[in-house]
């Protein structure tokens, strides 16, 4: 059997250890939040008894409802195990009406933790200084920025934007509006990079294009700026998009790490990027403590490898349990890798982006 | 099957995103079209000064040489076209095949765009007014009349949003190029052939190609063309006018709603005008903005539709390589089903009556492309919704008003070509600021003189007249050189 084989099989059975741990712990109710275990009660089935592996969980989980996570209060995700210990409220979507939130304590440190053993020390030099430019707010991301760049001895500016105030504006075609906001928050970037050190910029596809077209219109460059590593996720980056920030914005000299991740799951790593690869980014989920799958959205069926279908998380931790939500998006199916033996999924876009008009503004 | 590369200032740009252009009958792959995203553009704008600035350091009057040998080359050339080559002959097939457009009316087309080119100098001395081109060179000059005058140019590009169901357009941005302006062009998704062969034969007569950028893409590549060139034409509906209005930094070209009106002093002899009415509702498949879409009368208006359905009704669909075909494909999938829909909800109000129904179903759908046959409708008055529409097929309405009424009632109008001896209302016709192309006499709608301007004067869009004061000697002497 080939060693990539063996490393599959491996990760498969961690996995499946891994699923039947987490299900018992989060179904008995020494250690289990309130709303699972009223849901085992309601479902007349015993999860922490059923439950041996991931064929099991994906065979026996009807898919988790996000209306769940906005419509009950917090304290019924708390697992009896964290009773009494304050916890993070993270927050996601809502762009109009209620969030999705989701509670947390220590699940954002462990995930930004393990990814910082993936980045390479010249694009990301330790103790040194990062900048956010993104969503902070009441999302995990601004957390866990820091808490990534402190796992390096880094400490980190922040330059706050609000992408709920941004769609709205899109949706009502208030782009004006949009583009004076955009300028408001590359003015603030700026003006930190010019006058504090700076080597990692943590911000988003489309902020990175202006951050640079700022510099450009100026005779210089991100490079020039002090930019060594760029770590840059939240919309769509198709493979001449890549191409576009890796080519022509950090001129093949500054690090870029994409990211995919969300609230709820955590944060994927990369496939460091190969010429074979031609720019299209393939993700994998920070397993067995997510799990991510491509499905055929009319069957559930996972595609073929190199097909495109809806992407399917699954998180796994003491902290958070969520069987099979079908997030917004939709991916290709790709083969397992030594790095990372299980599938992964590459060149993630928003649901339906072939069909209909997406909103996703800076973000 | 042709790959076809963004073209960034004259380089070849292997993009990884492409969009493939469709036979719309077969199914075939014409092209892979590399598609560009905006950030190119943004990035590319920088050097755009550097665009005139290449154009400039050649004269006018070589430029327009080199347009006339590119419009030869245009005509009957073999071309580089991506990664291979393109025959006249492939162009009139491979356009005809992405936008439905019979292969002969491309032919046509291309006659046209080669009358424009061969013809530049006219046209440019038209445009201008006889200006001096070398004010135009340099800046500022002196009128024949002894006034000294400044030409400034608006920006050191034209972008053009382009469109893809009418080929006809391109005409416009030819004079561009002679003076000594760059371009950027976002073709349509379905007619790239015309950017890509243009650029192909201007660079090949001579023309740098630093000056010119062809940037494919989608909505987002057409928004970011807006926003970055300080000039910008584009084509787009009513709204997309309304949206621009204005913005002295775009021109919008919207629907034409071009009509015949019928004076009262020539109506009663309607029936010697039926040949020019047929022509400007059907010819060049009833697609450019200069098809009449509307014919206006006080009465009779009965017996004209009658009339005109019973000319144009019985056309059937051809295949586009048959010489006699005369209408046009609808290739974007569901468009026709949808036009059709509109057409039948707006027959539904009385006074409103489809004439054509008689001469057999209008909507043919096929397997990857539908056709709609020319249609008239009666509207007994121009209040009713279908009084004053337009779509890309011959289609028209006949509707009844009085006279007196016209002006008011037709609304903003391309072309308005008034069949009549009353010079009273002639005369209000010329004043009237909704007609913008205006035939007086037995002229159909599509009848273009080359040398009178088009929805303004593109050297008016490009160019700032403004004053220019300096000392008699230096101008003398800066004028002499």
């Amino acid at each position: 059997m080939a060693d990539l084989d063996i490393q599959i099989q491996e990760a498969r059975a961690a996995l499946d250890a891994h699923v039947a741990e987490i299900v018992q712990w989060h179904f008995s109710p020494e250690t289990g939040c309130p709303f699972w275990l009223d849901w085992a009660r309601d479902a007349d089935w015993d999860p922490a008894a059923e439950v041996k592996c991931l064929d099991d969980l994906l065979a026996k989980f009807p898919h988790f409802q996000d209306e769940w996570l906005r419509d009950q209060q917090p304290e019924v995700w708390v697992p009896a195990k964290f009773k009494g210990k304050p916890f993070n409220i993270f927050e996601t979507g809502g762009t109009t009406g209620m969030p999705k939130q989701r509670i947390g304590w220590e699940d954002y440190k462990i995930d930004y933790s393990e990814f910082s053993d993936t980045l390479d020390d010249a694009a990301f030099p330790r103790d040194h200084y990062w900048l956010m430019v993104g969503p902070t707010g009441p999302r995990r991301l601004r957390l866990s920025i820091e808490h990534l760049a402190n796992v390096r001895g880094c400490s980190c500016y922040f330059v706050d934007l609000d992408p709920r105030w941004v769609k709205r504006l899109i949706k009502e075609k208030q782009f004006d509006q949009a583009k004076a906001y955009m300028e408001h928050v590359v003015d603030q970037a700026t003006t930190i990079m010019k006058n504090r050190s700076v080597s990692a910029l943590f911000t988003t596809p489309k902020l990175l294009e202006s951050i640079a077209e700022r510099y450009e219109s100026e005779g210089s460059s991100l490079y020039d700026a002090g930019i060594r590593g760029v770590f840059c996720g939240g919309t769509t980056m198709d493979p001449q998009y890549t191409r576009f920030l890796c080519e022509e914005l950090l001129e093949n000299k500054i690090g870029f790490v994409p990211t995919y991740g969300n609230t709820l799951m955590g944060l994927a790593k990369h496939k460091p990027l190969t010429p074979e690869d031609k720019y299209s980014i393939t993700y994998y989920a920070p397993q067995p403590r997510a799990l991510m799958r491509v499905l055929n959205p009319d069957t559930n069926a996972p595609v073929e490898y190199g097909e495109w279908g809806r992407v399917e998380l699954t998180t796994l931790t003491k902290e958070f349990f969520m069987p099979r939500f079908f997030e917004r998006d939709e991916a290709i199916r790709r083969e397992p890798i030594e790095l990372y033996p299980w599938d992964g999924v590459a060149e993630v876009r928003p649901f339906g982006a072939l069909t209909k008009k997406i909103v996703e503004g800076v973000y | 099957m042709i790959n076809i590369p963004v073209i960034r200032w004259g380089e070849p740009y292997e993009s990884l995103d492409t969009e493939e252009v469709i036979h719309h009958r077969t199914g075939e792959v014409l092209a892979k079209v590399g598609q560009a995203n905006p950030g190119l553009l943004a990035r590319d704008m920088r050097q755009a000064a550097r665009a005139r600035e290449v154009l400039r350091e050649i004269p006018i009057k070589d430029l327009v040489e080199m347009m006339k040998k590119a419009g030869d080359l245009y005509l009957n050339a073999t071309l580089p076209l991506g990664d291979g080559v393109q025959t006249p002959d492939d162009f009139a097939r491979q356009q005809s095949a992405s936008t439905g457009l019979p292969e002969h009316m491309c032919k046509f087309n291309m006659e046209k765009n080669h009358f424009v080119l061969n013809h530049m100098d006219q046209i440019l001395d038209s445009l201008t007014r006889g200006l001096d081109i070398s004010i135009l060179e340099r800046g500022f000059g002196v009128e024949d009349r002894g006034v000294p005058i400044s030409y400034q140019a608006q920006s050191p590009v034209l972008g053009m949003v382009l469109p893809s169901n009418s080929p006809g357009v391109h005409t416009l941005w030819m004079p561009v190029i002679p003076m000594q302006i760059g371009l950027i062009l976002k073709p349509g998704p379905q007619e790239p052939w015309t950017p890509y062969r243009m650029f192909a034969a201007f660079t090949e007569a001579g023309v740098p190609k630093e000056a010119i950028g062809i940037y494919p893409g989608g909505g987002e590549m057409g928004a970011e063309t807006v926003s970055r060139c300080g000039r910008v034409m584009i084509f787009g509906s009513t709204q997309t006018v309304k949206n621009y209005s204005g913005n002295e930094q775009v021109q919008v070209h919207g629907p034409g709603y071009s009509k015949i009106l019928l004076g009262d002093d020539v109506v009663d002899q309607w029936e010697d005008y039926l040949d020019l009415m047929a022509d400007s509702i059907y010819k060049n498949s009833g697609r450019g903005c200069i098809n009449c879409s509307g014919v206006w009368a006080s009465r009779h208006t009965e017996e004209i539709a009658e009339a005109l359905a019973e000319r144009l009704g019985p056309f059937e669909v051809k295949d586009p390589t048959d010489p006699e075909a005369g209408l046009a494909a609808f290739t974007v999938p569901g468009q026709a089903e949808a036009v059709w829909g509109m057409i039948e909800d707006g027959c539904e109000e009385t006074g409103t009556t489809h004439v054509t129904a008689k001469h057999g179903a209008r909507l043919e759908q096929m397997e990857r492309c539908d056709y709609i046959r020319t249609t008239i409708l009666h509207c007994d008055s121009p209040d009713l919704k279908m009084a004053n529409t337009e779509y890309m097929f011959p289609f028209t309405s006949v509707v009844k008003c009085p006279q007196e009424k016209m002006i008011e009632k037709i609304g903003g109008t391309l072309v308005a070509s008034a069949i009549t001896n009353d010079e009273t209302w002639a005369a209000q016709l010329t004043d009237a600021t909704n007609i913008d192309r205006l035939n007086i006499g037995a002229m159909p709608t599509i009848a273009l003189n080359w040398l009178q301007p088009h929805e303004g004067s593109i050297v008016d869009f490009l160019f700032r007249t403004r004053a220019y004061q300096t000392p008699d000697e230096r101008l003398k002497e800066l004028c002499a050189q």
